[in-house]
């Protein structure tokens, strides 16, 4: 099975991610891709770089970057598991990191099963 | 909203975890068998306490902890057992201290050398394949003797047995848990790829059968090779092993038609194909062919690479596929390769260069009940417009082969071969 671990940030400490979260991170993603779960994953670029494509009463609208947003997405993360709770084991951990090494970090990951094979059988 | 269960967390993190625990605690005391049921009170320990105290923080840390400790016990209990027998009393407490430190120590696994000794006691040659395909399953992958048995379909006992009798014969022979010499290392790691492909095939042979265990032997068998191609990264035939279960799990989605039936791969929706999966496959093999020469799984990678880089399969390179056939052959030689490289030629070049190459198999003892042989003749057969025995083939092989539904696509072919005459 799939999921896809998207992260969101609720809170943004004033200090920046210290080097040891960094290394804490590239560590965990290691041992996760070396372990056979962890597929693909990446950052994503805050808002201003990006933009919306929107379809609102069948007009199609295009609006730059940046965005307000409370809860900025800001990496994703797709593994291959074998169930949902190893999915939210991995998702743990990475929050765990955040929680050891940056104070006042906040956010959210959302564990999402992509569909598969298994779901057009 | 609802927490999670504790239970299902118990069971994921021991699957997550399994493989470690038991590898550490194999080293301290020196026997697989032991060191499963060490783990296993530590899993049994998890499953009575987090319900009741909470899903510890590191939860795989907690797993690891606990069994160290009943590894240290254990320990004590024999030393003090030993020590009365000699009667020696003395320096017992210090002794015990060194043995907690050094346990606590040498549990330490930071480059997963215990799991790659562990994989390869389980795959050591003195071993039943069988043997060897269930003690991997449930050692390193965290199995269940009842999930082994469903995905093999046979009986819970039948796999209980299998890994009693394997845990026996490695105490038997008194194999020691360690990786081989140097010199020995080709063949024994021959003898684990050899292990991680067959669990690989089991599952992906599975075409027929709605239990979701045995298509996830594919999924445990990629994840095992990954996690080798981890532990060994200077290996040729571990990343070619691991490019081709990539490459062919890459295909899963279309293999199967609407009703169910196989689609035959050429004539599966590419659209359907896991283009992640590819990607991965393709990444896989330009780091084997650029660690040296390209082994059995190496080639069979680069031949199912052929298929994915081809956008129809119309834009396959039928020559190159056909020389590599060839060089596969060179380097494991078999008669069911031969009959591949046959369809490829027959791609590249037309029937009757192909049919040369199968009627010279048709001697062969090995093909003698093997439906597709019957079936790649009749095809090149009706190419060549021999039309009544391109149907008679076909016949043949529909009387072979066990799968209904392959027995269906055969009895088509004979139907519509029967029109034209």
């Amino acid at each position: 099975m799939r999921y896809l671990i998207t992260l969101k940030v609720t809170n943004r400490p004033d200090t920046p991610p210290p080097g040891e979260l960094m290394e804490a991170i590239a560590k965990l993603g290691e041992e996760a891709t070396k372990a056979g779960a962890l597929l693909d994953n990446g950052g994503l670029a805050p808002s201003d770089q990006g933009a919306r494509v929107e379809l609102v009463g069948g007009k199609l609208t295009v609006t730059d970057g940046p965005f307000a947003e409370a809860k900025e997405l800001i990496s994703y993360a797709l593994y291959q598991v074998r169930s949902k709770e190893e999915a939210v084991e991995w998702g743990s951990r990475f929050l765990k990191i955040h929680r050891d090494l940056w104070p006042g970090f906040e956010a959210e990951a959302d564990v999402h099963r992509v569909f598969g094979p298994e779901d057009f059988a | 909203m609802t927490a999670s269960d504790p239970n299902r967390v118990v069971e994921a993190v021991w699957r997550m975890e399994a493989g470690r625990v038991i590898a550490a605690l194999a080293r301290i005391v020196g026997d697989v068998g032991l060191a499963e049921e060490l783990a296993q009170d530590a899993l049994v320990l998890a499953l009575e306490q987090w319900p009741q105290s909470g899903v510890p923080d590191n939860p795989g840390g907690w797993l690891m902890l606990t069994a160290k400790h009943r590894a240290i016990d254990l320990l004590r209990r024999r030393s003090r057992y030993e020590q009365k027998l000699e009667e020696v009393g003395r320096d017992q407490e210090r002794r015990q201290a060194d043995t907690e430190a050094e346990v606590v120590d040498a549990l330490d696994d930071p480059f997963g050398d215990d799991v790659l000794r562990l994989l390869f006691t389980a795959c050591h040659p003195v071993l039943s394949t069988e043997g060897r395909l269930a003690l991997t399953l449930r050692l390193l992958g965290g199995l269940s003797t009842e999930e082994i048995a469903r995905a093999f379909l046979v009986p819970e006992p039948t796999v209980g047995q299998r890994i009693f009798r394997a845990k026996r014969t490695l105490s038997e022979k008194q194999i020691k848990i360690e990786m081989p010499p140097l010199p020995e290392i080709p063949a024994r790691l021959a003898s684990v790829l050899e292990v991680i492909y067959l669990i690989f095939n089991e599952g992906y042979a599975a075409t027929a059968g709605h239990d979701w265990m045995r298509p996830s032997l594919c999924e445990e068998a990629l994840r095992l090779g990954r996690i080798l191609a981890g532990l060994m990264p200077g290996e040729t035939e571990v990343h070619g092993l691991v490019a081709l279960m990539e490459l062919q799990m890459s295909r899963t989605g279309a293999r199967l038609g609407p009703d169910g039936e196989p689609v035959l791969l050429l004539d599966q929706d590419r659209g359907r194909w896991d283009r992640l999966l590819i990607r991965r496959g393709l990444a896989a093999l330009q780091h084997a062919e650029s660690l040296g020469t390209l082994g059995q799984y190496g080639l069979q990678a680069a031949i199912a690479a052929c298929h994915a880089r081809a956008m129809s399969a119309e834009d396959t390179d039928w020559d190159r596929m056909a020389a590599l056939y060839l060089v596969l052959g060179h380097v494991a030689p078999s008669p069911v390769v031969e009959l591949n490289r046959a369809v490829a030629v027959s791609m590249a070049s037309g029937p009757l260069p192909a049919l040369e190459i199968v009627d010279g198999l048709r001697a062969e003892k090995a093909l003698r009940e093997y439906p597709q042989l019957p079936a790649v003749r009749g095809d090149l057969l009706e190419r060549l417009g021999r039309t009544a025995e391109a149907r008679e083939e076909f016949e043949r092989a529909a009387g072979l082969t066990r799968n209904e539904r392959e027995r269906s696509l055969f009895l088509r072919r004979v139907k519509a071969l029967a029109l034209e005459e």
